[in-house]
């Protein structure tokens, strides 16, 4: 594209090339608001991820075998990973990590509401896994299409390594569902805190949601809040049949002319309100979260202050 | 030395393996209360790795020691069934993680001694030992760099770095007599060439820290109160509070599989 | 343009109060070149290689690693897109596809 081109054509151009199925790169030309759509998306679901880590992390101690202990560890390690690979697709956009950091704390940007939920049993990590990441997956299945290379790549390579994750926890659930009378019930009532907040984790609804056209022209987003909350419930509806659990909906079930499950009303003001930062869990999450930032920034400067001294050495001698 | 037996007995190599597995559970059990705390996000990850090895590590060695005992314990009867008093590991594994220069520190002292150690023992003559320290040498080696590279960095650092790198040393330095102590089970192992004898690592763990140490314009504290027992199920009193934590869930549910 | 022409991708990179970013490159199994698979932040080259293999090896996915400074790596520019890489389009004898040759010997 020759310099000339004014803005609008640019954006024509633009538009085009993503019809096109072009992929966008770091270094192309982009709407301002292309721009800050990503920056935005894509730090939120840095965020979610490295917020994340506190409500699985909080069971790693107490985890009831040596062998959960390690899969639940090594999963909250892949959380860890997943931000990493986030924050550094957002950095090509020209910001960087700690600006998002920095905007995370001061609560001026969003991270998945679903981790303002306590983990009260170990059925939680079960419930987590199964429900929340099979949510996730659904959602980021349809992310390795966005339209940024840089966070499609990053997709790509989270929902290779979160394949695991939900398998887990439905087995995890499993072993509770079909264990002692004390382990189902353990189980049962952690998928009955879970389940209508997974679901809100696909965002309000469509026609509630004013962002959606756009991200969708731009192919940011390639699939509806509502359909892929759809989606994840007619997948998940025979997996708790096999569970031996039950949804807590009793408005839950098969409509043969849509060829979907129906589902009851979803409670949009507990959405709002968690979301609003009035959650059970919020000010502990942010609070952890920059005590670990504060307490850590000795250790950062240390390194630093190490490494320039490295520098001039070298280029002493 | 005795000349009682060409190769280690069960009951020996169940001493070995649940000593060795217990600093292993522990040394975990605090890296892992590292997370969603770390300094770092690189580190988060880390730490986590560090967590994860021990943790691999920790389980085939308990699997090892009960299959020596012969009364049927699995890794999990043996990881959550037993009280302070009953396990074995050292209490430098047990110190709580304080900042991150203690952490580091305990790494480097824990680490030096476990590569040390295990690449003697995969040159043993117990063949089940021998194994597991193959691996975890491997594992070890790595540990021990990543918590080198962090002692200089930290000694070399800031004033600050350097004073918290200082104190940690300070408050660490009385457990690392214990490492190196004649244990009636390690004697015997040492015996017949299953572990090397604890003098032969000694040296080269003082050699390599003073090293290390002196690069890192870190001093060697002069101290000479030395804290043990652990090996002999004398412990600080921090081991109860972390095995209540650990074992609360399972306990709570005796019968219960997972 | 979207903003310093400097690195692999668009970023300002300010030392001040963050660890500079390395970009990884990663062998995967002997035979291979070393493809780039990410960036991370590290104070120095040593942490930079460990902190690689952390996050970028926990399935074993590397044999070999390389780091470089972002700041350290040259970019084309996308609009000069045209001049850089379309004359290769005009030189169809540098593909194999060019040349016609009898199918049966194997060329």
């Amino acid at each position: 594209m020759p310099p000339t081109y004014s803005e609008n054509s640019r954006e024509l151009a633009f538009q085009e090339a993503i019809d096109a199925d072009r992929t966008v790169e770091p270094r192309d030309w982009m709407p301002d608001r292309y721009r800050s759509t990503m920056v935005r998306q894509i730090a939120q679901h840095a965020h979610s991820e490295i917020i994340g880590m506190q409500p699985e992390g909080n069971w790693i101690t107490r985890a009831p075998s040596l062998r959960r202990k390690a899969i639940l560890l090594a999963k909250v390690q892949d959380e860890a990973g997943h931000g990493l690979y986030l924050y550094a697709a957002a950095e090509t956009l020209g910001v960087e990590r700690r600006e998002l950091l920095d905007l995370l704390l001061a609560g001026r940007q969003k991270y998945s509401s679903i981790f303002n939920y306590p983990t009260l049993t170990w059925a939680d990590v079960g419930a987590i896994g199964w429900l929340v990441d099979g949510a996730a997956i659904t959602n980021q299945l349809a992310l390795t299409k966005t339209s940024y290379g840089p966070y499609a790549r990053a997709m790509v390579r989270i929902c290779r390594e979160e394949s695991f994750h939900q398998r887990q926890g439905f087995e995890l659930l499993a072993e509770l569902s079909r264990g002692t009378p004390a382990q189902h019930q353990m189980a049962q009532d952690a998928v009955n805190r879970w389940w209508w907040p997974a679901l809100m984790m696909f965002g309000p609804p469509d026609a509630e949601s004013p962002n959606t056209a756009q991200s969708m022209a731009w192919k940011i987003k390639r699939v509806s809040n509502d359909d892929l909350r759809q989606r994840f419930v007619d997948m998940t509806v025979p997996q708790a049949g096999a569970l031996g659990l039950d949804l807590p909906d009793p408005q839950l079930h098969w409509n043969e002319t849509r060829r979907h499950y129906d589902f009851g009303p979803i409670d949009w003001d507990e959405f709002r309100q968690v979301v609003g930062g009035q959650g059970p869990c919020n000010v502990q999450r942010t609070a952890v979260r920059r005590a670990a930032d504060q307490e850590g920034a000795w250790v950062r400067e240390a390194a630093r202050a190490w490494e320039g001294r490295q520098q001039g050495r070298t280029s002493a001698a | 030395m005795t000349v009682e037996a060409a190769e280690l007995s069960a009951v020996g190599i169940h001493e070995v393996a649940l000593a060795l597995g217990d600093d292993c559970l522990v040394l975990s059990h605090r890296l892992a209360e590292w997370t969603a705390h770390a300094p770092e996000l690189e580190e988060e990850v880390a730490l986590a790795n560090l967590a994860l090895d021990l943790l691999g590590q920790a389980r085939s060695l308990l699997t090892l020691a009960g299959e020596t005992e012969g009364r049927g314990r699995d890794e999990d009867q043996l990881a959550y069934w037993r009280d302070d008093r009953e396990f074995r590991n050292l209490l430098l594994v047990e110190q709580p993680n304080g900042d991150f220069a203690v952490t580091m520190t305990r790494q480097l002292f824990f680490s030096t001694y476990q590569e040390l150690l295990y690449a003697r023992m995969a040159a043993g003559t117990e063949p089940r030992l021998a194994a597991i320290a193959a691996k975890g040498v491997m594992e070890a080696r790595y540990h021990l760099e990543h918590s080198r590279l962090w002692v200089q960095r930290l000694g070399g650092g800031t004033e600050e770095s350097h004073r918290r790198m200082q104190r940690a040393l300070e408050l660490l330095w009385p457990y690392t007599h214990e490492l190196f102590e004649a244990s009636p089970p390690w004697v015997r192992a040492a015996d017949v060439g299953a572990l090397p004898p604890p003098t032969a690592i000694e040296e080269p763990w003082r050699h390599s820290i003073e090293a290390l140490l002196a690069a890192s314009q870190l001093e060697i504290p002069d101290f000479r109160a030395w804290q043990s027992g652990g090996r002999q199920g004398r412990h600080s009193e921090h081991l109860g509070h972390l095995l209540a934590e650990m074992q609360h869930l399972h306990r709570s549910h005796p019968n219960a599989t997972w | 343009m979207g903003g310093p022409a400097a690195g692999p991708d668009v970023r300002s990179v300010s030392e001040a109060d963050d660890w500079p970013l390395w970009e990884v490159f990663l062998r995967g199994r002997r035979g291979l070149s070393h493809q780039h698979v990410g960036s991370l932040h590290a104070p120095d080259p040593e942490l930079a290689l460990q902190n690689a293999r952390d996050l970028y090896t926990r399935r074993g996915e590397g044999v070999s690693i390389w780091v470089v400074r972002s700041t350290e790596v040259h970019a084309s520019d996308p609009d000069d897109q045209g001049p850089l890489f379309d004359p290769p389009a005009d030189k169809a004898y540098r593909h194999p596809t060019f040349y016609k040759v009898p199918e049966d010997l194997h060329l």
